[in-house]
């Protein structure tokens, strides 16, 4: 029997060759499209296309136009104009990429052959840096310096606020890492527990041939394939719910700085 | 010891994160459903926060099984 790679499933190929170019000050960068490559402009041109194709400006929506709509308005009341209030507003584009884009990426790698793009962490750090660069320069455009505010703990004694201080900085350190960690995992985990449970279904049931007591493995092998199911229903919510922390989390750290001297 | 061994311990070790995690999943949603029973009119209102709760709960959960899969594989 072959060997079983759970982690095989993240192999970046490369589909399109393209020879290296040099740039200046980074050095040689390979700009090969990679299947990772791939299923990120597949998972932009599907988002692309249903805005396209929903954006009718017709006043009686129809089924698209009514799913597009769906999706604006919880961007808008649930994310920008839930967490972070009218002053949001600027935020919703932004947002709502993010949100339909991770979203999208994830569904996409539970379609069979398809490549899950959130389970590198090359793109999920990127989302995330990006993010952080939003808050950093947000916050400093809006508040100047009085944006370091953000970390002195107001009402106590200097020096433990001195101290409570330090570990502020560090918690908001440490969230970039924490916002790519999170997708990862979750979407290496999944992935790597639904493959485990299917390889069970095809090593107990190529045991089961063998005949006699053994034979008992194709109950094994069914078993499995119901986890196999469950899993993939798992999986589903996931998918959906990761987009959604994403999104929310990003608004939560929006909201500080904008709201900075507001109390929101 | 066999530097395999040692690994697959060492990642089977770093997987008791997630006790911490699974633990915290469960006070959480155990108490929202709580409060959600006494209250049922502001269950949907806090349902967002539920999610980020979750999300920074099973972060925790993620480091662990994350550096496991580190020691394990490299």
């Amino acid at each position: 029997m072959a060997s079983i790679e759970p982690m095989e499933q993240f192999l970046v190929r490369k589909v399109v060759d393209i020879p290296p170019i040099s740039v200046p000050g980074l050095g040689r960068i390979d700009l090969s499209i990679t299947n990772s490559v791939e299923f990120m402009i597949i998972s932009a041109g599907l988002i692309v296309a249903f805005l396209l194709l929903a954006a009718k400006r017709e006043l009686v929506p129809g089924r698209m136009q009514a799913f597009a709509e769906m999706l604006y308005t919880m961007v808008d009341g649930t994310f920008t104009g839930g967490i972070i209030g009218d002053r949001g507003r600027p935020f919703l584009p932004f947002i709502f990429t993010l949100f339909l884009f991770i979203a999208i990426m994830n569904y996409i790698g539970l379609a069979p052959l398809g490549f899950t793009v959130t389970s590198q962490l090359a793109v999920t750090v990127t989302l995330s840096i990006m993010t952080f660069a939003v808050v950093l320069v947000v916050g400093f455009a809006r508040n100047g310096l009085g944006f370091f505010k953000l970390f002195w703990p107001t009402g106590m004694h200097p020096a433990m606020a001195a101290f409570l201080s330090f570990i502020e900085l560090l918690s908001f350190l440490i969230r970039p890492a924490t916002l790519a960690m999170r997708l990862f995992g979750n979407m290496l985990g999944g992935h790597i527990v639904m493959f485990v449970f299917a390889s069970f279904v095809v090593g107990l049931g190529a045991f089961a041939l063998h005949g006699g007591l053994a034979s008992l493995g194709i109950l094994g092998a069914a078993l499995s394939f119901a986890m196999v199911v469950g899993l993939v229903v798992l999986e589903l919510v996931v998918a959906g719910l990761q987009a959604f922390v994403f999104a929310a989390l990003t608004c939560i750290y929006l909201n500080e700085v904008v709201n900075l001297d507001h109390g929101h | 010891m066999d530097i395999h061994a040692a690994k697959a311990i060492g990642a089977g070790l770093a997987m008791t994160g997630l006790i911490g995690a699974g633990a915290g999943l469960g006070i959480l949603f155990g108490n929202y459903l709580q409060a959600a029973i006494r209250n049922p009119a502001a269950a949907a209102g806090e349902r967002t926060y539920l999610f980020i709760g979750m999300a920074l709960a099973e972060s925790m959960g993620l480091f662990a099984f994350v550096l496991g899969l580190l020691i394990y594989f490299l």
